[in-house]
């Protein structure tokens, strides 16, 4: 490590990165889920043309247009902050991570782009079994994409299959075991359903919003009863691989879940669940804790009394920010809850065939529209401040991970990121919102709006009139 | 000697040669936009280029994440050597890529998304040029790290190469949209392309000129007898394109401009690989000693010997679909 990296240095450059991958984590939490409800959407159109789906259709790919343009242009960013400040992390994990991500590009990011353009231009000019195949493809490209990153992120929590050379850097020995690390089954699975629950509950939320006003309407009920299913059906699955996800971290990242159960003390015969407390790391105790006798233990180990260990266990150099894993983890936890609500009472008023006129559900269920957004992100800072302070867990420690960066200019890059992201970032969900804001009838038939020149005359007259309400 | 380390760079010089000629167009178009201002011209021009542009950049990734994975010492000295025209050029690509969906969203500020766009090309254009000129002029290394100050990468030499790209950008843009439009824009194009043409051969002979005089290594290179005889068609070839693309540009045939155009970038790249090989940061680090482990090259070749035919088969037919001239009056969505 380079000895003149201040701590300043490191914090911002810290900051840096938390502030843009937390950001472009938003675009793709949504587009994972949005591409394949689009392409649900557009199979059902083919199979029952049913011109509802249709609609629905062209609505939601004008909002997956300017949220996918979004994470594209946040992403690019990510893949070169890891050079330009983390550049010792990417000379001595580069041979095991780099292959991933380049895995990624090669397989997953070109995907997207590839029938991107087709899926979002090409209506009319390839047969709609062809279209149809584009919108799976990017689908298919936004999961392996995930895929692949989470493979990524997950050997980085649970390093396997590498040794190290005399450089110190990380070389790979079985791909099998780098690829199907010990945590990555976990958090992929735990990461996908986050996506579709996140994308669940925005079409939800819009669905809700067209039903206040008016809940005759059909496309409006249609996406609203749609993410119902879902988040009926997601929910409780998301709530148990979250459960399994925690009995994988307690076997491979103790310490994270010490930070994130609040226990500073080790408990021989059953541990408690703590619900509430103001974790004080300086004298390593939890303040105020209002806790369940035993419930820890159940939940972590499946047996009341067994003995769990706590940070008095882990040195004090070891030991992750209790403070920020603690709450963001309760966040995710109370945020998951909530979601599970929704999808149980949408359950009882289908049941009573009121989904569509219950106006205090629909209210709440506007309410909950971002929800997805704020667990995803707690979820991350949960698992990610909880691996501090190592980047790859227990062998390289952050601030031997920096580039020889100096404060100033991490400083002046971060208030760069900091200004651009808000503006930019910002105008992209205000237009999102404000087409979110009409029906899909509606969208469908502003010219302003939606006129696209993008197509030739001739395959423009060979699209189907009928198809297309906007012309 | 075909090691993995060489077949590596060789393929990473390939996907940042195709990510120069994909992206430079339609980044050159953001740099010629404010001429394009009546007659709907803009709409046409965003058009042209709305269906592939993230396709794209998605070389300017593979180009930085194949850089990291095959040579991670490498990736690890130049990225914070060049920290400030890195950081400009991400977030010129920001502003510039948000403002392809932007700006059919808001009609009322439509003109803060067209110079969003037309700054942000500039931007990330001069940037990489900056970024290109301070690469070749060379690094300095000590260890395993980047051991230079913050500015080094800002000298004449960098500032001459990112007007030279920017120029050459610009050609590729006009050439481009000559062959997708027709009517006013065309003409426009034309208009454009002839001063860029001429910008582009100038600064690029001043690059050349100048390159030689940054280190005896690079002139001794160039100007002895035998390696003469192999890099003296460069030149030659270069001159034999820039006549094609004045005829081509005087004569008005569309698909010719943006070809010659296309060779001549090609020839510039292989004159830069003769004067860099075989060190992957100039004169500091080598391919060799940059290389990640065999067993990561090998992993990573198999999955590219696979995977990169298909992404240029299914990126060729993606450009197959939208082939021919734009038609500004064919409404989408």
């Amino acid at each position: 490590m380079d000895p003149i990296v201040s701590d300043l240095a490191i914090n911002l450059a810290r900051a840096q990165f938390a502030f843009t991958v937390s950001f472009h984590i938003i675009f793709p939490a949504f587009s994972i889920g949005l591409a394949s409800y689009l392409m649900v959407l557009e199979g059902l159109w083919l199979n029952t043309g049913k011109e509802t789906y249709l609609r629905l259709f062209k609505y939601w790919r004008k909002i997956f247009a300017v949220a996918f343009g979004m994470g594209v242009v946040s992403g690019i960013v990510m893949a070169y902050q890891f050079g330009t400040n983390w550049s010792v992390f990417s000379d001595l994990a580069g041979p095991v991570i780099g292959p991933l991500m380049a895995y990624e590009v090669l397989t997953a990011f070109f995907l997207e782009a590839g029938f991107l353009g087709i899926m979002l231009f090409g209506m009319g000019r390839v047969s709609k079994r062809l279209h149809f195949i584009a919108t799976i493809m990017v689908a298919f490209g936004t999961l392996l994409s995930a895929t692949w990153i989470l493979s990524v992120n997950s050997w980085m929590q649970t390093p396997a299959g590498f040794s190290i050379n005399e450089a110190g850097q990380f070389i790979p020995e079985d791909w099998m075991e780098i690829i199907f690390n010990p945590s990555f089954p976990y958090r992929l699975v735990h990461m996908v359903l986050a996506a579709y629950l996140t994308t669940a509950f925005v079409v939800g939320a819009v669905g809700a919003w067209h039903l206040l006003k008016d809940k005759t309407n059909k496309d409006a009920q249609k996406m609203f009863s749609m993410a119902m299913w879902m988040a009926a059906i997601v929910a409780p699955l998301q709530i148990y691989a979250g459960d399994l996800h925690g009995i994988n971290t307690l076997e491979h990242q103790p310490a994270k879940v010490m930070a994130m159960e609040g226990h500073f003390h080790s408990h021989d015969h059953g541990a408690p669940l703590y619900l509430f407390g103001i974790p004080d790391q300086e004298n390593q105790e939890l303040k105020y804790a209002i806790g369940i006798p035993k419930m820890s233990s159940l939940i972590l180990k499946h047996n009341l009394n067994a003995p769990l260990a706590g940070l008095d266990t882990i040195p004090r150099g070891d030991q992750p920010p209790v403070a920020i894993v603690f709450w963001s983890f309760r966040i995710m936890v109370g945020i998951g809850t909530l979601m599970l609500i929704v999808g149980v009472t949408s359950l009882f008023l289908r049941w009573r065939r009121r989904l569509y006129d219950a106006s205090l559900f629909h209210k709440f269920a506007f309410i909950m529209g971002p929800s997805g957004f704020v667990a995803v992100l707690a979820g991350w800072i949960t698992t990610e401040v909880g691996r501090q302070p190592f980047t790859v867990y227990g062998l390289l420690r952050t601030d031997q991970s920096i580039a020889p960066v100096e404060a100033p200019a991490v400083a002046a890059s971060l208030l760069a990121f900091i200004v651009v992201y808000f503006a930019l970032f910002g105008a992209g969900t205000y237009y999102i919102i404000k087409m979110m804001k009409k029906t899909p009838g509606d969208l469908a038939k502003l010219p302003g709006t939606v006129t696209r020149a993008a197509g030739t005359t001739q395959a423009a007259s060979l699209k189907p009139v009928a198809s297309d309400p906007a012309k | 000697m075909l090691d993995l380390p060489t077949i590596w760079a060789g393929l990473l010089a390939l996907a940042i040669f195709i990510y120069v000629i994909l992206d430079g167009f339609d980044l050159g178009i953001g740099i010629v936009f404010p001429f394009l201002d009546t007659d709907g011209c803009r709409d046409v021009a965003m058009n042209s280029v709305a269906p592939v542009w993230d396709g794209n950049e998605t070389w300017l990734v593979l180009g930085g994440g194949g850089l990291l994975a095959a040579f991670p010492l490498a990736y690890a000295i130049v990225l914070p050597a060049l920290y400030a025209p890195f950081i400009v050029m991400i977030l010129a690509l920001v502003f510039r890529g948000v403002a392809f969906e932007f700006r059919w969203r808001d009609k009322a500020h439509e003109k803060i998304w067209d110079r969003s766009f037309f700054y942000g090309s500039l931007l990330a254009t001069f940037s990489q040029g900056i970024v290109l000129g301070a690469f070749v002029q060379g690094i300095e290394v000590e260890g395993r790290s980047y051991a230079g100050g913050w500015w080094d990468w800002l000298t004449p030499f960098s500032i001459m190469c990112g007007v030279a790209l920017t120029a050459g950008y610009a050609l590729l843009g006009s050439t481009w949209l000559v062959m997708k439009s027709e009517g006013v824009l065309r003409n426009k194009a034309y208009a454009i392309a002839k001063p860029m043409a001429i910008a582009t051969l100038v600064f690029m002979g001043i690059v050349s000129l100048w390159t030689p005089f940054l280190s005896p290594e690079i002139a001794e290179r160039w100007f002895t007898f035998p390696q003469l005889l192999f890099v003296l068609p460069v030149p030659t070839l270069v001159c034999i394109l820039a006549v094609i693309l004045g005829w081509g540009i005087i004569k008005r045939k569309d698909n010719i401009p943006f070809l010659a155009t296309i060779g001549i970038f090609l020839l510039c790249f292989a004159g830069l690989g003769i004067g860099i090989s075989p060190y992957i940061v100039p004169r500091a680090v080598t391919i060799a000693e940059a290389a990640a482990p065999d067993k990561s090259l090998m992993f990573m070749l198999v999955g590219a010997l696979i995977l990169l035919p298909m992404i240029l088969a299914y990126t060729a037919y993606s450009y197959w679909v939208f082939r021919g001239k734009v038609d500004p009056n064919a409404g989408y969505h």
